[in-house]
């Protein structure tokens, strides 16, 4: 049910692709791009039919409502104040009067409508070019009404494609620990929701410990650590069914999982008589590979998006480092020598980068590097901060940090936090409980 | 003869003087030597006399001459109780990441075993656990909390 296929009918008006407007990500946006989000304009008739099933007075407003944080949010645009719209939706979508939208300094423009046809929610939507007056998109899909988010961010994912040439993150989801109760004793449950904060729900009771649950590029399953009977080791959960199972059947603890980028095997840590080595399981066959054999602690592996190769932390040369490896264990070699210990490295979705928690003198860092090691950039600095997940489109990292609630250095709060790989639009992710240990799924409706 | 006694006792004075001052800076540092915590608090007692815990340095899995002499006590009494079979729980404090640590957690925990089973309390009886960094027995965040926090705990299993 949660993950009930969006069927996106994709009735193509004819795109017509002239050298337009366009953001520029790849630099700290300082002046992000003013976009006028038109509320979706809906009929009479369709409104009421939504307003009972799904309780909401207005889709359509609810629908672009989305669309703007998520623009917002991204931090690439700034959405204009509606209370400034001259044109009505209906009118707008049709045809924009480009001087009016230009008046309030919007250079793109986003109208639509939303219609209630045979139980189905309809939506098509338009992306205007105010400056040279053209249309630079149009889009239409069908879904059932329940989806009216994943409709939002569709939209959205649409719209930052078009605008700066790279896939959106929007239609996403992030699976979280969330955590309650005193630091000597967190209750932890698994805990999923859309990237925006919205349709939260735990996935686990809180009966025992859960750590690092890592998604599937499928976005079925998830991987994770449990201490189910006090066995910490490695699970397979099925977020759709609820089915769960070991992975693999290893006499100690297994932990630090992930999965490989075409979702068939596993990778993880498995310790015994005080040494961790890396190790691999297929999912279909049950084989399972050793890949490090050294007497130092190898763990946190995670491959290259072509499976290739595999980044780890190992203490081999007496302190946590980051080291890149062939996926078969061969040709190791440390690529971090900056000042202090590295962790966590995360393998970006586009190759080029590897994602990282560093501590230097008391302070924890999230930072990248490339995958030769050269290149770190540091993007930011606290007094407890790790594990950065990469969105799928690479832009934009998730992490979580822990911060003292008062001026003595007492309690504590752990929350999510996102930063764009620039180093800029440093955001707190909203969520029910205190979290940690985010992991962001691919996109939903590729 | 006068003489030497002389030496003697001011060698006392010396040592007894050097006792006493790394006494006082013991106690302002808290209960540390390094970063290795000596104080009593927290520490449980598996029989009169047999403390429950090892604690170790930043980063470091190898065990202090306190703590051989505590696991060497935790042998007899395990010796004397062969009935009993216990777990190692391994813990780190909250600076590192969380994999790391539970690695680390199961590295000392071994430590921890390895010294007991060389005065020969059979691995049967011996298993071992690592919680990382998610139970520490000290909240806060200082050095003297992390010193608490980084141990192994050997617990009755039965």
């Amino acid at each position: 049910m949660l993950f009930r296929y969006l069927f996106i009918l994709l009735i193509l008006l004819p795109v017509k692709s002239f050298a337009l407007i366009e953001v520029d990500i790849t630099r700290g946006n300082l002046s992000p791009l003013p976009v006028a989000v038109s509320p979706l304009s809906i009929d009479e008739d369709s409104r009421n039919s939504f307003k009972k099933i799904l309780k909401k007075e207005n889709i359509g407003s609810e629908i672009s409502a989305i669309v703007e944080n998520n623009l917002k949010q991204s931090g690439l645009f700034n959405p204009l104040n509606k209370d400034a719209f001259l044109q009505k939706p209906d009118i707008a979508n049709l045809k924009p009067r480009f001087e009016d939208w230009n008046l309030i300094k919007a250079q793109a423009l986003i109208t639509g409508k939303v219609t209630f046809v045979d139980e189905k929610l309809r939506v098509e939507f338009r992306l205007w070019d105010v400056l040279a007056g053209k249309e630079m998109m149009a889009l239409a899909f069908t879904t059932v009404p329940s989806n009216w988010r994943r409709v939002g961010h569709i939209i959205s994912d649409k719209v930052y494609e078009r605008l700066t040439g790279e896939n959106g993150y929007f239609d996403t989801r992030i699976i979280y620990v969330s955590e309650e109760g005193p630091k000597t004793n967190r209750i932890k449950k698994l805990a999923i929701m859309d990237q925006d904060g919205f349709n939260n729900k735990y996935l686990t009771l809180g009966n025992e410990l859960v750590l690092t649950p890592r998604f599937s590029p499928t976005n079925q399953m998830v991987t994770y650590l449990s201490y189910f009977k006090n066995l910490p080791r490695v699970y397979l959960l099925d977020i759709e069914t609820g089915m769960q199972e070991v992975v693999g059947d290893f006499p100690g603890m297994t932990f630090a999982p992930r999965f490989s980028p075409d979702g068939k095997k596993i990778i993880m840590s498995f310790a015994e008589n005080g040494n961790s080595d890396i190790y691999t399981m297929d999912l279909e066959n049950r084989i399972v590979e050793r890949i490090t054999n050294h007497p130092s602690i190898d763990t946190s592996p995670s491959f290259s998006p072509d499976g290739k190769q595999i980044t780890f932390n190992s203490d081999r040369s007496k302190y946590q480092q980051i080291y890149i490896m062939d996926s078969n264990g061969k040709n190791v070699k440390r690529i971090s020598f900056g000042n202090g210990l590295y962790g966590t490295p995360v393998w970006s979705p586009r190759g080029d980068l590897i994602a990282f928690t560093k501590l230097h003198k008391g302070k924890f860092y999230i930072g990248v590097m490339r995958t030769d090691g050269t290149g770190e950039r540091l993007l930011t600095e606290n007094f407890y901060q790790e594990a950065p997940s990469w969105s799928p489109n690479g832009r934009v990292l998730i992490f979580y940090r822990e911060t003292k609630t008062n001026s003595k250095g007492e309690g504590f709060s752990a929350k999510l936090w996102s930063i764009d790989l620039t180093g800029y639009n440093e955001k707190m992710v909203t969520t029910e409980t205190d979290a940690s240990d985010p992991s962001w799924s691919s996109l939903l409706s590729n | 003869m006068n003489l030497s006694k002389i030496l003697k006792n001011s060698l006392l004075i010396l040592v007894a003087s050097l006792v006493l001052t790394a006494c006082a800076t013991q106690k302002k540092t808290g209960q540390l030597q390094g970063d290795v915590y000596t104080g009593s608090d927290s520490v449980e007692y598996l029989a009169s006399g047999v403390p429950d815990r090892v604690f170790f340095a930043t980063n470091e899995t190898v065990l202090t001459t306190a703590s051989r002499e505590t696991i060497r006590k935790q042998a007899t009494w395990l010796r004397k109780n062969s009935g009993i079979n216990v777990v190692l729980e391994g813990h780190a404090d909250e600076r590192g990441t969380r994999e790391y640590n539970l690695a680390l957690g199961e590295r000392r925990a071994n430590s921890a075993k390895d010294y007991l089973m060389t005065y020969g309390i059979s691995s049967d009886r011996i298993s071992v656990l690592s919680y990382g960094k998610e139970r520490p027995v000290d909240s806060g965040s200082n050095p003297l909390a992390w010193s608490k926090n980084r141990r192994s705990v050997t617990v009755k299993a039965n």
